[in-house]
């Protein structure tokens, strides 16, 4: 099953299937990507902010970070076991 | 290379890594306190550099370069790092050696930077840090085959110890290593990383789990606000505690050295210059140092621990709400202590709209400095009374200044975000949530020197000229033998406040008002000492001094000017002090010419209104 990193329930554990550009060029999605947003990698949502659900804190490798909504929904994701 | 010329020629060196890696505890580790700070010219990065002698005697100058995720740069500090990395730089020679520093308990992200580091074909070091904090994690990294796979030396490194940096010196200390295989253009460097982590690392878990316990609090929805809460709290209360006694200490040895300095001077114009105007104005600004360093400690410790990015999490929606992002927290509350320290805190944020809308709304916090003028005024104007028993309307009113402020400064980001919104690119957060650290002693007294210093230097510098400045105007032309009004009244700043007055008529202030304001540039507090001298009224001691003045003006004033000049602090950017660093951390004169003209709009049009309302009231 594939969905956007926003849309990911918190402690489940997914992989990044790609960054989606929203416009082009988009600064945001090529960033994402140096950070370690690319396909293959295991992604989960760890918690997220005390005010509208945001942001949202993000494992992705060793590594954690702040991700607004409109940040994490560049990203698409597969839930484990889902590969048909 | 011979080995002479080999001691001869400093050997150049930059630390390049992703922000977190450890790279200024290195750099302090490094070179002591052996450290220039400055501002790359016309740019606000920070260009730091420093000095060390190898054992072998040679001289190496090492340059901290603004920590990047990533060559392909999204601020002007990464921009810096990458002209300087790539030889492109205008004031910089492309260094020697690269000195990448990795952290070696994240290093999927670090490593990564490396390689592309890498590309560029450059003599490099990799520094392995914080290896103590790895092991202890049972990570186990294979030095010698990642040393191999990347064609670098690989140096164990830890940068908070005091040997830590022992191997690195000594490898540093020598014929240089060649340049690494250059990396194919099209190289996946993603998968490269991935490659080289499964050939030479072992990880047990991927982040430590002290930390996801640790954070299971400190991000918790309700808890965090609360444990914020209390954080800030212990940090405030602190600042006013702790700076008392020094800013008193400080206080009085300025009394004393006017004191001295009218004792063996003669009477004349250079007593009344290096008393009332130098020792007085710098010693003004002075007595604000010991807030803004202890204010820097907690920001410097909440810093090095890991809180602020925390804390910037927490806020982050909430600041969005108001046109600002998380990041700006900090520097709006440092500013309730005082406006400098908070605008030296927007450097943590990256974007320089944002960085530059924290710098507009963060002197609208009620520094410490509006204390003693709001005292002043609402002690002769507001009644003494009790408003439902437990509240009290002198302790109302101030509690309303403080929210005007508030208020104002997220009205005036939501506004100017809206008007900015047109045509401009999202604004990202994308805010790595680093592991939890002890703070170092030794990172934390050398950034609270740096800080300090910049503070001194604008203090000896920019606000000494112009404390001399307004002495002058202050006390030119002297009055004839025969004058009996205020010499203040026959000066220029007389004759300034009395063109002032035109304009500062429809909000009410009377020229005395306006007289007293010049005086009051250099640092607001001193606004009620230029009031004491326009209405001539002298008291045995400061307190006294203040009733009189307390009683003078609540004759001569109306409500509705008293309430007016109020809402004018809450707003005008009237101390210079905030001018000349605003002027710093832009590094540009128009973005400063806006900044003052903005605000003092902003007063003007409060005031204005606060004028006419309160009159209509009344």
């Amino acid at each position: 099953m594939t969905m956007k990193l926003s849309e990911l329930t918190p402690g489940v554990p997914a992989t990044v299937l790609q960054v989606c550009e929203q416009g082009s060029p988009d600064p945001i999605a090529s960033r994402l990507r140096d950070l370690g947003f690319v396909a293959g990698e295991p992604v989960s949502l760890v918690a997220h902010g005390p005010f509208g659900a945001e942001p949202l804190l993000v494992q992705i490798g060793f590594t954690r970070f702040a991700l607004r909504r409109s940040e994490a929904a560049r990203i698409t994701i597969e839930l484990p076991g889902a590969r048909a | 290379m011979n080995s002479a010329s080999l001691i001869t020629t400093p050997l150049s060196l930059a630390l390049v890594g992703v922000p977190n890696c450890g790279k200024t505890a290195l750099f302090n580790r490094l070179t002591g306190s052996r450290q220039k700070v400055a501002n790359y010219a016309g740019a606000t990065v920070e260009r730091k550099e420093g000095f060390f002698v190898l054992p072998s005697g040679r001289h190496a100058r090492v340059l901290d370069l603004p920590g990047a995720y990533s060559l392909n740069a999204t601020s002007p500090d990464e921009a810096v790092t990458r002209d300087v990395c790539l030889g492109q730089h205008p004031a910089e020679q492309q260094p020697d050696l690269l000195l990448c520093v990795a952290d070696a308990t994240n290093l999927r992200l670090h490593l990564r930077f490396v390689l592309e580091l890498k590309r560029l074909g450059r003599p490099m070091v990799l520094a392995l840090n914080m290896a103590d904090a790895a092991a202890r994690r049972g990570i186990r990294i294979d030095a010698q085959a990642l040393e191999a796979i990347l064609g670098i030396p690989v140096i164990e490194t830890i940068a908070i110890k005091k040997k830590g940096a022992a191997n690195l010196i000594a490898a540093l200390d020598g014929h240089l290593p060649p340049a690494p295989p250059k990396l194919a253009e099209d190289a996946d460097l993603h998968a490269e990383t991935r490659r080289i982590l499964a050939a030479t690392v072992s990880m047990p878990s991927p982040t430590s789990p002290v930390d996801a316990a640790i954070d299971r609090w400190v991000l918790h929805p309700v808890l965090g606000l609360a444990i914020l809460a209390a954080v800030m709290l212990v940090v405030f209360q602190s600042v006013y505690a702790w700076a008392g006694p020094f800013s008193d200490g400080i206080e009085a040895g300025v009394g004393l050295l006017g004191e001295l300095a009218g004792e063996h001077l003669p009477e004349g114009l250079l007593r009344s210059l290096l008393v009332d105007g130098v020792i007085a104005g710098v010693g003004g600004v002075l007595v604000f140092l010991p807030q803004i360093l202890i204010l820097f400690f907690f920001i410097l410790v909440l810093e090095e621990s890991g809180y602020l990015p925390r804390a910037a999490f927490l806020l982050d929606r909430f600041m969005v709400g108001a046109g600002l992002s998380g990041r700006a927290f900090i520097p709006m509350l440092s500013s309730f202590a005082c406006a400098i320290p908070g605008i030296m805190a927007t450097r943590s944020i990256p974007d320089p709209r944002d960085r530059f809308l924290t710098i507009l709304v963060a002197p609208m916090m009620t520094c410490s400095a509006r204390l003693p003028v709001y005292a002043l005024l609402i002690g002769a104007f507001i009644p003494d009374r009790a408003i439902g028993g437990v509240f009290n309307l002198q302790g109302l009113t101030l509690f309303a200044l403080y929210m005007a402020g508030i208020f104002g400064a997220l009205g005036v980001a939501w506004v100017a975000r809206l008007l900015g919104r047109r045509g401009a690119e999202e604004q990202a957060l994308m805010m790595e949530i680093p592991a939890w650290r002890l703070p170092n002693p030794l990172d934390v007294l050398l950034g609270l020197k740096e800080r300090g210093m910049i503070f001194l230097r604008r203090a000896g510098t920019l606000i000494l000229a112009l404390s001399v400045l307004l002495w002058f105007l202050a006390t030119f032309p002297t009055p004839p033998a025969d004058w009996t009004r205020p010499a203040i009244e026959y000066s220029f700043a007389g004759h300034i406040g009395r063109a002032l007055a035109i304009f500062f008529e429809p909000i009410g202030f009377s020229w005395q008002i306006c007289v007293a304001l010049i005086p009051g540039l250099a640092a607001r507090e001193v606004a009620v000492a230029g009031l004491a001298s326009v209405y001539a009224v002298a008291g045995s001691g400061e307190e006294e001094t203040a009733q009189l003045l307390g009683a003078a003006i609540a004759n001569e004033w109306s409500l509705a000017t008293a309430f007016a000049l109020l809402a004018w602090y809450v707003f005008a950017p009237q101390c210079l002090a905030t001018l000349s660093v605003v002027r710093r951390e832009t590094a540009s004169w128009r973005a400063t010419a806006v900044w003052a003209a903005l605000l003092t709009g902003l007063a003007y049009g409060a005031a204005f209104l606060t004028f006419h309302i309160t009159a209509a009231l009344t």
